[in-house]
């Protein structure tokens, strides 16, 4: 790569993970002035995970997600306005209101959710893949969770299924050491989630996932492995998150110490000095470039809080729309226009 | 919610403050203090301190192996406290909502209720799961489904919904006792639910029904949730001279009949409040054994208010529309009442 891609690439891997660090942010003070509500999830410190890996995708490729999915749907192109209009529980949200911080959709552009039962997208993504297999369609199912979930049977019936008929799944174990106030090694009695993956016959390795360029290259690696392959793959993305588990955990089970020393690792930061380390821009302007950066992603955070403001609520009379299929409402194979 | 403390009879010492929460979690610090069999299992009911807070200090009272942090496996966690119950032990394992105890749900049926009849009488499921149900705090879908009715369709087990400060400190210990499978389900709402009890803990009875408040006019039939909303519906109706009756189910099954027949055989007209989808709900269930029991009794049609037959969803005001609310009732009660012309 010449030195102006690298410039490029550095810069729109960096520029995404602001946008949604400060997204998150925002978030976290709407939900304190209850503007947001239900449970909220925040993705602070994965930054890295959801740039890296979602920024890999090309448009044909699906994605499964969790509740703690805003960086997921941002990375995906799923526009800021109806992320926040959906918090807000307003019609013109990315799933109408209806579903929240939690449930964010957007089919058109692939991205199946948002789903709050832990490890209850992994079927789903092995069924989307197996739909891509039996079209014979080149896309790629991406089906990011928790090391949570890999402790949940339908992780491991998940993995066998897609290894057993040669799927193109891309599992994303996005491993922040917690399922909630539970640590990693009191949930799993062998902790190399990787090692324990492949066992079920599938390519998997870990990966630093406090490192964006890192991420994006196993998933680029991934990508083409299960493109080429239609065989499943696995990536373990060591991550941490810096917040609480919701806005509801008093975050009793961890050290400050140890949050701390995560925070070195802060993957915005950390990109921020590989730019000056590979003299690829002088760190006087890599600091004046992050606070343009700054500026316009709040300015676009704004405009999205002000819009999901003025949003209308969907009418009561509508209660009971979206149970069973309507006139003019999705179905498969139809695509939305 | 506060607004209907439960009284309870005649006590020595003074009563103290407490809420729902923290009755809940004196109740496990007695059953894990009087009996060395007790445990309890879930997640995060360690380190965490509960989801809900339920079992906040209990770990570092009685330890982890007696209050024991699980994965995120609740069949397995589950069918492990089954199979502890099996050789005498007496696990409470709590699943952090009942929407995720469908995870466990083949445990639950296949292996908690059935093991006694399949075996011939030869073993026993002395379980108690307890686990968080119901809507009211915007969490979408998949976080606020009141799924106890379909509980309470299996033989087997015993299914609890206390509803007051009094159920949730008297129900765990006869549940404990009961050498059949006890599933206890606590409403998300009423955690914070506030009043006085007694100090020393009042004999509770997991077999009947309550009467919450004495009425002459409409039984208001409730359980869980709906019960604050079916005591504030009958202060209404009393503003307006109808004399409301109100029942708290919270033993869901086996249901009281006898206590809801005697209640609608004086009042001859009933209201069900059911937080739960309509279709084949608990309220269908009540409704259905008013009628067959209490038929020639009744001057009205029975009356149900219902949760709408749709997911519930996050916006606050659909949320609230999705739900039973206290005008829903009182005008269900209208109707019951004005009927009797
Ligand atoms: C089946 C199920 N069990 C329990 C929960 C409650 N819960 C929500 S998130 C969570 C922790 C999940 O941890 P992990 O998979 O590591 O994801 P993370 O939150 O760390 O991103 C738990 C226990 C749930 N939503 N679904
Ligand atoms: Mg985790």
């Amino acid at each position: 790569m010449t030195e102006e891609l690298f410039v490029e690439l550095f810069t729109g891997l960096l520029r995404e993970m602001i946008r949604i660090r400060r997204f998150e942010e925002t978030c976290a003070e709407l939900y304190s002035a209850t503007r947001i509500r239900g449970f909220l999830h925040l993705c602070i410190g994965e930054e890295a995970v959801a740039v890296g890996v979602v920024g890999a995708l090309s448009d044909v490729d699906a994605v499964v997600s969790t509740y703690r999915e805003h960086g997921h749907a941002l990375a995906r192109g799923v526009p800021m306005e109806a992320v926040m209009a959906e918090m807000f529980g307003r019609s013109t949200g990315c799933s109408g209101g209806r579903g929240g911080s939690m449930h964010l959709f957007d089919a058109t552009r692939r991205f199946y959710g948002g789903n709050a039962i832990v490890a209850g997208g992994l079927p789903v993504a092995v069924g989307l893949a197996l739909a891509d297999h039996l079209t014979s369609d080149p896309a790629v199912t991406v089906c990011l969770f928790g090391d949570g979930a890999f402790a949940e049977g339908e992780f491991h019936e998940s993995a066998n299924l897609a290894a057993l008929w040669h799927l193109p799944v891309l599992f994303c174990c996005e491993n922040n050491r917690y399922a909630m106030g539970t640590a990693l090694a009191r949930e799993h009695a062998a902790t190399d989630l990787a090692t324990r993956a492949a066992g079920y016959g599938m390519v998997a390795w870990a990966v630093d996932g406090m490192d964006v360029l890192a991420v994006r290259e196993a998933t680029e690696r991934a990508l083409a492995y299960v493109r080429d392959s239609g065989q499943p793959c696995f990536l373990e993305l060591r991550t941490y998150r810096f917040r609480a588990h919701s806005m509801y955990d008093p975050d009793r089970y961890r050290s400050k110490d140890e949050i701390n020393r995560w925070k070195e690792l802060d993957p915005i930061p950390a990109l921020a000095a590989r730019l000056v380390d590979q003299e690829l821009m002088p760190a006087h302007d890599v600091e004046q470039w992050m606070a343009g950066v700054e500026g316009e992603v709040d300015a676009e955070i704004a405009a999205a809080v002000a819009a999901a403001d003025a949003a209308p609520l969907e009418p009561v009379e509508h209660l009971t729309r979206f149970v069973t299929t309507e006139p003019g409402d999705a179905r498969p194979g139809v695509r939305a226009s | 919610m506060s607004r209907h403390p439960v009284t309870t009879a005649a006590r020595t010492e003074a009563p103290v403050t407490t809420t729902y929460r923290e009755a809940l979690r004196e109740a496990h610090r007695d059953a894990l203090r009087s009996d060395p069999r007790v445990f309890l299992l879930g997640e995060d009911v360690g380190r965490y301190g509960g989801s809900f807070a339920v079992s906040l200090g209990l770990l570092e009272e009685f330890g982890e192996e007696r209050v024991r942090d699980t994965p995120l496996s609740e069949s397995a966690f589950t069918g492990a406290g089954i199979g502890a119950a099996l050789r005498g032990l007496r696990p409470i394992v709590e699943i952090m909502t009942v929407n995720f105890s469908l995870l466990a749900l083949d445990q639950i049926v296949n292996n908690a209720a059935t093991l006694r009849h399949m075996s011939g009488g030869q073993l026993s499921v002395p379980l108690v799961i307890r686990m968080t149900t119901g809507a009211g705090r915007q969490l979408a879908a998949q976080h606020s489904h009141s799924l106890e009715g379909w509980y309470a369709s299996i033989p087997g087990i015993r299914v609890l919904a206390p509803a007051t400060l009094e159920d949730a400190r008297g129900m765990l210990a006869p549940a404990l006792a009961d050498p059949d499978p006890v599933v206890i389900f606590e409403h998300g709402s009423l955690y914070n639910l506030s009043g006085t009890l007694p100090v020393d803990p009042v004999a509770v009875d997991i077999s009947t029904a309550a009467v919450r408040r004495s009425g002459t006019d409409v039984t208001l039939i409730a359980y869980a949730g709906g019960l604050g909303k079916a005591l504030e519906a009958a202060d209404a109706l009393a503003t307006e001279g109808i004399s409301a009756e109100v029942i708290d189910l919270r033993v869901l099954r086996p249901l009281d009949d006898a206590t809801i027949t005697a209640s609608v055989s004086r009042t001859h007209r009933a209201v069900v409040v059911d937080e739960a989808w309509r279709t084949g709900s608990l309220a269908a269930e009540v409704v259905a054994r008013i009628v067959e029991q209490a038929f020639y009794e009744l001057d009205a049609p029975v009356e149900r208010v219902c949760g709408a037959e749709v997911p519930v969803p996050y916006p606050h005001h659909l949320e609230e529309a999705a739900l039973p609310q206290v005008v829903d009732v009182v005008a269900a009660a209208h109707r019951a009442v004005g009927a009797r012309a």
